[in-house]
């Protein structure tokens, strides 16, 4: 069985949902990425997305754009973010790591060689924000054939003959984007989620992400109320932001609310 | 001249395929929220562009609107100084608002009306496209909003206050390396944003599928015009077609009409900036490499990376590390030629062209005439290029003074 697999195989016993965070590979710099990631474990990250920077992030709000530029200022490439994976898989073998970002990165290394090289590396899925299924005919397989779950993401725009097309194509978990916006947008409406995971999940076994907008504790617990999976991602950025001159701070910020998240998420 | 086209069994008029590719070029490459969008924005567009009731309307507009049909000129003074084939220019500089861009905003804000869609945005380089957006979003009493990179905004200033007459909001954006290719970047976000009420109104032949094949088809009046034009002014088809190439939307309206036409040659210009020789440039199909950006698969100014790199040009225009997919695929196949030209040669042309025939042109245009300028004298007088003048340069005043050391 996958990592991913494993992890969500597990929660679901114990009837518990997945905490997701996103952060930046080296924001605010490389050497905090490796203790970030290990610290966020600590506080009860079940799934890690580590975040691939991008010269132009198009589906992200200002907050992780701001982060692709800290990182692409140290001249973070793919090579680098997988190469991070290698050096948490020395000591963490159990907690997933997604790669996400944009595809051409991924175009550039090739999909055969980046597959070959984040497998080796210990890299469970990667999620592309700009790949439809449509134009995935190559990326897919190359993916699947090296052990790497290609993940999707819905959207409220998404119809139901593209629910089914999607949760045809991907493996591991789809993600469910909670809301018609960018990263880090304040629209968010649980009512609609809910209404949409419904129909999400009249279409398929694979477990359900949600993210896109949650910002606390609260709604975290809200969306694990109906989703497998939180994905949290610029609050938990924007704490980088706001401590540029001391990343320790940073660190126990984000510990702090993730602490939050998860223990909010499981006293449901 | 030389042109081989390996794939003689396509004919090149009828891509892009269902799915918006031009062989392995163009395509749909956004997030998923924009994937129905983008469908619906397809299915309108098929059945308008094949309603008589739309394209009537589209064509008063174009005719009483823009100024349409715009003027083929020959520049006989110009032409008898080069000593060589003969210079014809297609006067897109004379539309309304001064380029050719309004051929393509009057076509999409029509479509958008048509939609139900009550808010139009756009991003816009120069300006001019920003401008033509504005123009017909005021004529038709829609909500607008401009996107410019700030390093634009500063250098194009008088578009900025244009359209700030016109009633748009101009936002300034300042991610990236707050130009044309981030003012895109930051119109998608808006869209995504604000699908349910917003129309985004892209200014050139990229982004996602159908953007790419719309544009080309509002721009395609251009050439088949000059079709016409050239047939009735010179009893024949020209040897050779110029267009400057930014994102590709003039060049590709001059040429599409063409393209079936294999004894015409088509030249499209790029931007080589300060040089090739030296990277800032902002030409992509002459030094650049295949990769995916704002929703399209073509060549980029792109590192070994996949990050997309800074370009440089003159011309605001012209400064866009992307180009539309059919170029992509016209290259490839051997059936344009594309080249590029420096600041330094386009600058030449604009005063050449301003002191030789008393046209203005734009600094986008006057790649394209710089590189006419270049292979007239290698041609016979009997021969003939048409050159799309694709804009007039009234909005570079500022630019060409400033690289003078004169201050307006
Ligand atoms: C006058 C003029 N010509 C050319 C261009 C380049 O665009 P395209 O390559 O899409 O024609 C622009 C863009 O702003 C322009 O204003």
């Amino acid at each position: 069985m996958s990592r991913i697999a494993a992890v969500f195989s597990a929660l679901r016993d114990q009837g518990r949902q997945a905490l997701i965070p996103f952060v930046t590979a080296g924001d605010p710099d490389p050497a905090t990425t490796l203790p970030l990631m290990h610290a966020m474990v600590e506080a009860g990250a079940d799934i890690i997305e580590l975040g691939v920077p991008f010269s132009d992030p198009m589906a992200d709000g200002p907050v992780i754009q701001r982060a692709s530029e800290r990182a692409l200022r140290h001249h973070i490439a793919l090579h680098d973010v997988i190469d991070m994976v290698r050096r948490f898989r020395e000591t963490d073998q159990a907690t997933p790591v997604v790669l996400m970002g944009y595809l051409n990165p991924l175009e550039a290394m090739g999909y055969e060689t980046f597959a070959e090289a984040a497998a080796e590396a210990g890299v469970d899925g990667v999620l592309t924000v700009d790949i439809p299924p449509e134009e995935a005919a190559t990326f897919v397989p190359a993916m699947k054939s090296n052990g790497i779950d290609p993940i999707f993401l819905l959207a409220p725009t998404s119809n139901r003959a593209r629910i089914e097309r999607i949760t045809a194509t991907a493996s591991g978990f789809v993600y469910y984007v909670s809301l018609k916006g960018v990263t880090g947008a304040g629209n968010l409406s649980l009512d609609s989620v809910r209404a949409k995971l419904a129909e999400i999940r009249s279409c398929t076994d694979l477990p359900v992400g949600v993210g896109f907008g949650i910002k606390d504790a609260t709604t975290a617990a809200a969306m694990a109320g109906f989703a497998d999976a939180v994905v949290v991602g610029s609050a938990l950025v924007s704490r980088i932001e706001a401590n540029p001159d001391d990343v320790q701070k940073a660190v126990a910020e984000i510990k702090a609310l993730l602490s939050e998240m998860r223990t909010a998420m499981d006293a449901d | 001249m030389r042109y081989d086209v390996q794939n003689n069994e396509i004919r090149l008029t009828d891509l892009p395929d269902e799915h918006g590719h031009f062989g392995p070029y163009g395509g749909i490459f956004v997030a998923e929220t924009l994937m129905e969008p983008l469908d619906e924005l397809r299915v309108a567009y098929e059945r308008y562009l094949s309603d008589p009731e739309f394209l009537a309307e589209l064509d008063a507009d174009l005719q009483h609107y823009v100024g349409r049909p715009s003027p083929i000129y020959h520049a006989e003074r110009l032409s008898r100084e080069l000593g060589g084939a003969q210079i014809y220019l297609k006067r897109e500089d004379l539309n309304h608002t001064g380029a050719h861009k309004i051929n393509n905003t009057v076509g999409q804000a029509l479509l958008a009306k048509r939609m139900g869609k009550t808010r139009i945005i756009a991003e816009t380089g120069a300006g001019q496209h920003g401008v033509a957006t504005a123009t017909v979003a005021a004529r038709l009493g829609l909500e607008c909003v401009v996107y410019m990179g700030e390093v634009d905004v500063a250098r194009q200033e008088a578009n900025v206050y244009r359209m700030r007459l016109l009633g748009a909001e101009v936002r300034s954006v300042a991610s990236g390396s707050k130009t044309l290719k981030d003012a895109l970047n930051e119109a998608m976000r808006d869209w995504v944003s604000n699908v349910d009420d917003t129309f985004y109104i892209i200014g050139t032949v990229a982004g996602p599928h159908p953007y790419p094949a719309m544009v080309r088809d509002f721009q395609a009046v251009i050439g088949r015009e000059a079709r016409e034009q050239m047939l009735a002014m010179t009893g024949r088809l020209p040897d050779a077609l110029l267009a400057c190439v930014g994102g590709g939307s003039n060049a590709i309206g001059l040429f599409f009409p063409f393209l079936e036409d294999r004894g015409v040659a088509l030249y499209g210009v790029e931007a080589a900036g300060d040089g090739l020789e030296t990277g800032h440039h902002a030409a992509p199909l002459c030094a650049g490499t295949p990769g995916v950006l704002h929703g399209n698969r073509t060549y980029l100014m792109e590192d070994r990376d996949g990050q997309i790199i800074e370009t440089h040009s003159i011309s605001a225009g012209l400064d866009y590390p992307g180009v539309g997919p059919e170029h992509a695929w016209l290259k490839d196949s051997g059936r344009a030629n594309y080249v590029a030209v420096t600041d330094g040669e386009a600058l030449q042309a604009f005063h050449r062209l301003t002191r030789t025939e008393g046209i203005i042109p734009a600094l986008e245009s006057s790649h394209a005439i710089a590189q006419a300028i270049k292979m007239a004298p290698t041609m016979d007088r009997e021969q003939i290029l048409l050159v799309n003048l694709s804009g007039r340069g009234d909005k570079d005043m500022h630019t060409v003074a400033a690289r003078e050391g004169m201050k307006i």
